[in-house]
Order: C-alpha cells, then structure tokens, then sequence
C-alpha cells in the first residue's frame, strides 16, 4: 500500500466496501459497455443483498453505471437521476452461490449490446472482476484492460499480442465454446491502450470482439 | 515500511521526518516523492474544503440513526476541554455524519474513520493558524504512521477490529499533531504509540452493519485521545513499547478477536436490546 493509498482516495461515502467498491464494479461495466447502458439488472448477493438500501450501495452502483466518479456528490442522488435519464433499472436479492458475500451480478443492456458481469468488493474499495459473459476471471480493474473474443485457432494469440505490443502484466485465456471455435482472452495492460490500436486489433482475422476498458485508478 | 527504519533514514541522511516518509515510499513502491506530495495535497485540500462546509450542518444520514450529533454539540460551548479539542471534535461528528449521508469525504485511512484527521487538522488550522504547507507536512507524516499500521498489521475494521480504524486514525492524527507543533521524530512515535495502546482492543460493532452507531461518536473520540496523547508526547511523556512494537501488538490483538466482532454487526453493541428492537421495529431506511 502507497502513502496515497494510505491517505486516500476522495470518495462518496459511507462505506469504501459497500459504496466505493460497488461503484467501481458498475462503472467497470460502464467503460465494458462504453456507455450508460438502456436497461440494467444488478443482482446483489449475500451482505450486498441484506444492506444495500442503508448503505447506499444502490446509488453507488447506479452512478457507476451512469459513469460518475467516485467522489462525484452526484451518486447521492443516483436513483433520482437514473429514473430522469430513462435508464430501466432493477435491483434483485440472488444467491450467487460460493462466492464473496460482496459480490454482484450486473446485467447491462444497450440495443443488441449485452455484457454479464460479476464483481466482488473485497474491502478498502478494492474490487474484483470474476465472471465476464459466463467465463471466470480475477481482474483488479486496475490496469488497463482488453477483452477480446477469439477464434480458438493457432496463432491466434501469437496475432493477438503483437498487435498489443505494451507489456502485458497478467493474461487470461479460456475456451469458451468448442463447437463455436471460440474463446476469451483478457490481458491486463501496463500502459493506457488507444483507441486506433483498438480498432487495429478488431480488425484481425482471429479476432471477433474486442473491448477496452480503461484503469479504474485513471481519471477521464 | 517501519517508524524506526523511518527515522534511521532520516537521522543518517539529515533529511526532515516527513521527506524521509516519501522517500521510504519511493523505496519500497517506486513512487515519485513529488507525485505523492501532490495526491496528499489535493486530499488534505478536501480535507479542509469539506470540514468548512460540513461543521456543525445536521445530515439526513442513510437510516436516520445519526445526523443531528454535530449541530447539537456545536450549538453548545466547551465546559472541561480545550476551544482546540472541542472544534475537534464537532469537525470530526460532522465529517462522520456527512459520511453517513453519502457526503464527500477522503477515506484518510478509511470512510468509517475518516473524521478524525479533518478534526485535527481543521482545528489546528482554524484555531493556531497553521499554514497549508506545515499542516501538509503533518499529514504526509499521517500517511507515514498509517503506511507501517497498514503493512504490518491492518487498516480494515472487518480484520483487525475498530481498533484498526478509528485506533490508526487516532494515531496518525496524533503524530500529525506533534510534528506540526514541533515535536521531534521520537515524540511523533511516541504519541502515535501511546494512542494506539489506549484504543487497543476496540472492537467494530456497528448497528445493523451501518457506518452510523457507534461510529460516528467513536471519531469523535478518536479526535480527543489523538490530542490528549499528543499532549502528552510533548510534555515528554514517553511510551515504554516503541511504536513498532505497538502495531506488532495490534495485529496479534486484531487476529485474536472474534469475527462477531469484527464488522459483521453480530457482537458487542450490535447485538444489544436497543440494537435488535430497532433492526425489526424501527428501522427504515431513507430514500
């Protein structure tokens, strides 16, 4: 932990678990997604399902979504503002199984647009991605990101991490669907990823869909 | 990160106390004493930013169960402690209440903690004139305190207990106040210790899991032994365990408490008769 850790962030209170936490898994979903989404289902597990009214972790994941910072006062009044924009929202008890007990499901809609992810607030406002369209991960969101659906063929990536060229901190490959031929890569970035290399990327053979979503620790 | 290796660096380098914190940071995260000089300020700017519009405000807190604890405090006088002790504290009820109410607030070490610090530092800017700089200095010397509790023991309450929030948050806040008031490194160590053997032990048992009761009070004093040990640190009253030490102990203590007592709302006041008839009778969350 740095002394900025230690000292910091700036934040929406009253919970780094409940509220800082839940609002970084949303936004992450948000930058996934690249936009506020149309409709949203956020199925809340466990402590999350027990408390989220008196700890506010409902605006928390509503501003996240929406995009809005974490210091941003705005979140207070998330409900308001969501009902405002139009956003179709529902908030759902769910056993998730064997998991965090801060851990959330988020549904997130926007025209043919789908994205299912799953977050865990760890504590301290720390979070972790485990499940991103059914394939299970553990990302910090803290890096840079990239999640790419591939061809599930050789050298795809081989392909793939040369048109990254930045160092790669952590990778993840899965198959997804053997049938399909397809699987998921995420790789967690050292450096910021641009959007012209993003469409380089999308644009090899191997590659079907590629998402990029910023370090949660960057300020837009 | 240790207070020790802390000052060893700055006594065989003859650099100032809270230069050797960033450097020691440097060392062991890579980061660019500048670049956290900075982050430390932006924060310790909200700090004050947010202490001004907060004191004394009622709050209309997420489940009501606090709010009003800062307004009525400030609309009375101090009778036995000090003018600088008593802004203190209503700055810290404030802070914690705002928090409560999804205010802004810098999670200095953490959100359920996080009036302790802008207590100290409100007052002594309000009260003693302190200037940004020097209280700057004092709060890098915070971060320092908190970096060794964080690294050999805990800063989260659902681990080590409360003792690891509002007891890190005293310390800090104390040897923040002893360097500002120019007491030297083996003071500051000696305040942060004496603080945090006074709160040692202290469990985290919020009401229904709510950063509310006794959090909020809890900060406040927080604030007041954070003072009454700096006091003491600089009348030259000394801790016979060294801070190291005294962190080293709290870990132990932290492990060795229960789980109903550590943040889960399943012991100690949580679980009380006024606590249980509340959660079923009269809880209702505002919206």
């Amino acid at each position: 932990m740095s002394l900025s850790d230690v000292c910091g962030p700036v934040m929406i209170g009253p919970s780094s678990s409940h509220t800082l936490g839940a609002l970084r898994i949303a936004r992450f979903v948000h930058n996934l997604l690249g936009r506020t989404p149309e409709k949203v289902h956020f199925h809340l597990h466990a402590s999350f399902a027990r408390t989220y009214r008196g700890h506010g972790t409902d605006r928390a994941l509503l501003g996240g979504i929406m995009g809005l910072n974490e210091d941003d006062p705005s979140v207070r009044d998330a409900l308001t503002s969501a009902k405002a924009n139009g956003l179709e929202f529902a908030f759902q008890p769910d056993d998730l199984g064997e998991t965090h007990p801060n851990t959330v499901r988020i549904e997130a809609w926007f025209g043919s647009l789908y994205q299912d992810v799953w977050g865990a607030s760890i504590g301290a406002g720390m979070i972790r991605i485990t499940r991103i369209n059914g394939v299970e991960c553990l990302l910090s969101a803290m890096y840079p990101t990239l999640i790419i659906i591939n061809r599930d063929t050789p050298r795809a990536l081989g392909k793939i991490l040369e048109c990254i060229e930045i160092n790669v901190a952590n990778l993840y490959l899965r198959r997804i669907n053997k049938l399909m031929n397809t699987a998921l890569t995420i790789a967690e970035l050292d450096e910021p990823f641009s959007p012209i290399k993003l469409h380089h990327l999308a644009s090899l053979d191997v590659v079907e869909e590629a998402h990029y979503v910023p370090s949660l620790a960057a300020r837009p | 990160m240790t207070f020790t290796s802390i000052c060893q660096l700055a006594n065989l380098s003859g650099i100032l106390l809270h230069d050797a914190v960033l450097i020691s940071d440097m060392a062991e995260n890579g980061t660019d004493p500048d670049d956290t000089r900075h982050q430390l300020s932006s924060y310790l700017s909200v700090i004050l930013e947010e202490a001004e519009l907060q004191y004394g405000k009622s709050h209309r807190t997420l489940t009501g169960l606090t709010g009003e604890n800062a307004r009525s405090l400030s609309e009375s006088h101090p009778r036995y402690v000090s003018e600088f002790t008593y802004m203190a504290m209503v700055t810290a009820l404030s802070i914690s209440e705002s928090n409560a109410s999804m205010g802004r607030v810098v999670a200095c070490p953490t959100a359920g903690a996080s009036g302790v610090i802008p207590g100290i530092f409100y007052a002594l800017q309000k009260r003693h004139s302190i200037p940004f700089d020097r209280l700057l200095e004092g709060y890098i010397i915070c971060s320092g305190i908190g970096n060794v509790i964080a690294t050999h023991a805990t800063l989260s309450g659902a681990v080590g207990g409360c003792q690891a929030e509002i007891g890190s948050a005293a310390a800090m806040g104390s040897g923040g106040l002893v360097y500002i008031s120019g007491g030297n490194a083996e003071q500051v160590g000696h305040a942060a210790a004496l603080t945090l053997k006074s709160l040692m032990g202290l469990v985290c048992d919020p009401i229904g899991g709510y950063v509310e009761i006794p959090c909020v009070k809890r900060n406040a004093v927080g604030a007041s032994i954070a003072i009454s040990c700096a006091e003491m640190a600089l009348g030259g009253v000394e801790s016979f365990v060294p801070f190291d030490e005294t962190v080293w102990a709290m870990q132990k203590v932290g492990a060795s408490l229960s789980e109903t007592l550590r943040e889960t709302g399943q012991g100690g006041i949580a679980i009380t008769r006024t606590a249980k008839t509340w959660l079923t009778e009269g809880r209702h969350d505002n919206e």
